[in-house]
């Protein structure tokens, strides 16, 4: 597959205080950029847990970008800080199964800065096109499946 | 689309048009289509306005006749109508947590270019959402106590107008500004249009109303600087700012500034056309009419030595050179912010000279130079002291210019029409050019205002001021004189207007800080930096965070009627709230069973509200429901995966990403 053919698939973790209304305000706006992050909403980024990274990357994702508030900003004091103190650890984690640790990335947009966002979902897009489709999906489904039943 | 139940869920998926702003980039019918095809979705549908009556009762019905237990409206931003649809649910008597919001116009038809593409997006969206909501649970709203308190920030005519509405409503006010005195930018203003009230006769009252209320607590020369908590119960610190003076003591007899020995002080109040000492009353009116001392100025503060002559003339000993910044904590069920606007800095267009040429002055300038209580004592002189025979005033300063600002200040028109006024009333004989783009006079009473200067002899050029540059010395008859070139594009000439005092009508902008300030109170602003109301039309004082409302100009340029509107409107969403005992707040809290909890306490040291305390009896930690505010810090941190955020749960989330990704 040739870089102009791969279209990324990504999912974007988005704090419900800050990263969501930035990317509203993007929107009002009326800023442009690529279709293809998928927004889901928590109330804190530090509610993202591993292994919702690890599913999305399980589930097909190339690359997953987490998105909270500013460091002093957040709305539950410091649940930010929890999310990029996790952050390292979860770039060491996708090391070591053999993912690039570019496919995650961690973004701080405030509520006003929907040009920040429309810039950092399409800069992301472009990086990890560049580092092409990670087709984890396919290897490990019969392996995530195992884990999953031990877990619940 | 099946009909039968057999215990697996029915969901109805409604997707919006929104007029044309979804549907113009999305092709609706192709999502509605994928959409039925969905496990578990029993209906899908298209409505032109989901939020409207008939959009609602569309899933009321279905919710009734075909058994509907799941709904998904893929629409706007949650945080426009999930309020509305939670509550149609709820009243079609589906819990409200059975409802899930996909946001396909702000993330989607707003922001993707291609057609194909967004509603290839669209899709995914709604899958993710129709995956999550078969694990959704009903939850029932956490009702609180309710603070019945109010803080308003900042003391212009908005915030004194909100506090003064709710302070009569029998509510304690708190009012919060930055300077030494409340009164804003209309205490600097000489006459107000259309109607030529003295600005003066009309707000004063209003300020010394607020400076004797019971109900309110002032709070001057002080700043908010931490905001916590949720709507009916915010915790607030207040830097209050050493002002070196005991205010209770101070009479505000203003001889420690006659006395003080540091005379050169930029006057901010008359916009550096004169002087203050370091210790002084902003003006006279002042509310609280109490001294303050400069600590960038004053000797015995920068230096630590000075004759102290304002100390000695103190008769009641007010003056404490040891005061320090307290730290105020406040409570408070809601929040209205009315922090204002700054105006332009006229310096930024070297071409009209200001700051340059002596006599190009900015509009606030020409308030205090025509005020009867400013540095000229209400003459209309230029810098030499002489009568200027003829004003040009130059429209749209920093406005309606993409250099600097692209929006239009909407008061500049208006008050540049009363200047001509208040010129031709003081000097009749003195020439006034108005040189504008449009004449912008929409409100009530003003386009008649405008029709009344144009008899008074005011001469209108059509045509945005090119420069202002000082006359030839060489040409007799303009010597000494202003050149304003402008082309007058109704008789397509370029006129070169021999004038003696050039008026820059500057542009209203957002405050410097008011970025930080949106920030620290959890709401957006625009890229001008004017704060972002929850609906343009519909909530214009509200903002995304529940119980915090703005109002005036921190929410965009505006006169004073439509500020002082505001404010009334702000005070009444506020009171709307606060009049009540409680506060229903979201139950998307967290729970830990104490049978799967090993009590590591890993938890307890994460939780950042301390709403998790380890329970020696069960030895297990145990949330505290009143405390926990929903951040899901504890559930992803657990090693065994026991707590569990409701309303965001593990299984929840995994189902949205699958659904994104499907």
């Amino acid at each position: 597959m040739s870089a102009h053919e791969f279209e990324p698939r990504i999912v974007g973790f988005l704090c419900r205080w800050c990263s969501y209304n930035g990317a509203d305000l993007a929107g009002t706006s009326r800023m442009k950029y690529p279709p293809n992050l998928i927004p889901i909403k928590t109330n804190c980024s530090g509610r993202v847990d591993p292994t919702h990274v690890m599913k999305a990357f399980a589930e097909g994702a190339d690359g997953v970008l987490i998105s909270g508030c500013h460091p002093g900003d957040c709305h539950y004091i410091n649940g930010n800080w929890r999310t990029a103190g996790r952050y390292p650890m979860m770039k060491k984690l996708l090391e070591q199964l053999n993912i690039d640790p570019r496919r995650l990335r961690l973004e701080w947009v405030s509520a006003a800065e929907g040009d920040k966002w429309a810039r950092v979902v399409t800069e992301f897009i472009e990086e990890v096109r560049e580092l092409g489709p990670l087709g984890w999906k396919d290897q490990v489904a019969d392996e995530y499946e195992q884990q999953e039943a031990v877990s619940a | 689309m099946a009909e039968s139940t057999n215990g697996e869920p029915r969901i109805g998926v409604y997707v919006c048009d929104c007029g044309t702003n979804i549907a113009g980039k999305v092709d609706v019918p192709a999502v509605v289509e994928f959409a039925g095809s969905l496990p578990h979705v029993a209906v899908a549908r298209e409505y032109k306005y989901m939020c409207s009556d008939p959009g609602q009762e569309i899933i009321q019905k279905d919710i009734k006749e075909m058994g509907i237990d799941r709904v998904v409206v893929a629409a706007c931003s949650p945080t426009m109508h999930e309020p509305t649809f939670r509550k149609a649910v709820q009243s079609a008597g589906l819990n409200q947590f059975l409802f899930q919001m996909a946001n396909i116009r702000e993330h989607d038809s707003w922001v993707t270019e291609d057609p194909v593409e967004a509603t290839e997006k669209a899709k995914h969206i709604i899958d993710a959402a129709v995956h999550r909501v078969v694990f959704q649970e009903p939850l029932e709203a956490i009702e609180v106590p309710m603070n019945s308190d109010v803080l308003v920030v900042g003391g212009g005519i908005a915030g004194i107008e909100a506090a003064l509405k709710m302070a009569d409503a029998g509510h304690t006010v708190h009012l919060v500004e930055r300077d030494p005195s409340i009164g804003g930018h209309m205490a600097q203003f000489d006459k107000t249009f259309p109607t030529l009230d003295c600005s003066a006769c009309i707000l004063t009252p209003k300020m010394s109303a607020v400076g004797k209320h019971p109900n309110i607590k002032l709070h001057t020369y002080s700043e908010v600087t931490e905001v916590d908590g949720y709507v009916g119960n915010f915790k607030v610190k207040v830097n209050k700012k050493a002002r070196y003076v005991d205010i209770d003591k101070c009479t505000g007899c203003m001889l420690c500034t006659e006395q003080c020995v540091v005379a050169k002080v930029p006057n901010e109040f008359n916009e550096s056309l004169d002087n203050r000492r370091a210790a002084y009353i902003p003006f006279p009116q002042a509310v609280p009419l109490r001294a303050t001392i400069d600590p960038e100025r004053c000797l015995q503060l920068t230096r630590g030595k000075c004759k102290q002559t304002c100390v000695e003339a103190c008769g009641p000993g007010a003056i404490d050179f040891e005061q320090k910044d307290e730290l105020v904590e406040l409570e408070v069920g809601a929040i209205i912010i009315t922090t204002g606007y700054q105006t332009f800095d006229n310096e930024r267009i070297a071409r009209y000279g200001y700051g340059q040429l002596p006599d190009v002055i900015s509009s606030l300038e020409f308030e205090r130079i025509s005020n009867a209580s400013g540095p000229t004592g209400g003459e209309i002189v230029c810098k030499n002291g002489e009568k200027p025979r003829s004003v040009a005033i130059l429209h749209c300063v920093g406005s309606r210019d993409e250099n600097y600002n692209e929006y239009c200040s909407r008061v500049c028109c208006m008050y540049s029409l009363k200047f001509s006024h208040l010129i031709k009333e003081h000097l009749p004989e003195t020439e006034v050019y108005q040189c504008y783009i449009d004449m912008r006079c929409f409100g009530k009473g003003y386009e008649e205002f405008y029709k009344r200067l144009m008899n008074e002899g005011v001469v209108f050029i059509r045509g945005r001021a090119a420069e202002v540059t000082a006359a030839s010395k060489r040409q007799a008859e303009t010597e000494g004189k202003l050149l304003v070139t402008v082309e007058d594009t109704l008789l397509g000439v370029v006129r070169h207007l021999p004038v003696d005092m050039v008026i820059l009508s500057s542009a209203l902008q957002a405050q410097p800080d008011a970025k930080e300030v949106a920030q620290l109170f959890g709401f957006g602003c625009s890229s001008a930096g004017f704060y972002i109301e929850r609906h343009p039309k519909l909530e214009p004082v509200s903002t995304v965070t529940d119980g915090i409302f703005i109002a005036g100009c921190c929410q965009g340029p505006k006169d004073i009627p439509d500020t002082v509107a505001q404010a009334g409107a702000a005070a009444a969403g506020a009171l709307a709230l606060v009049d009540n005992r409680t506060v229903k707040i979201e139950p998307t809290i967290s729970y830990i069973d104490p049978e799967k909890c090993s009590g590591c306490h890993i938890c307890v040291g994460l939780c950042p509200h301390n709403a998790i305390v380890y329970d020696a009896e069960l030895d297990a930690a145990q949330v505290i429901e009143a405390a926990c505010k929903g951040c899901g810090v504890c559930v992803s941190a657990c090693g065994s995966n026991v707590p569990v955020q409701r309303g965001f749960t593990d299984e929840q989330i995994f189902a949205e990403i699958e659904g994104a990704l499907a």
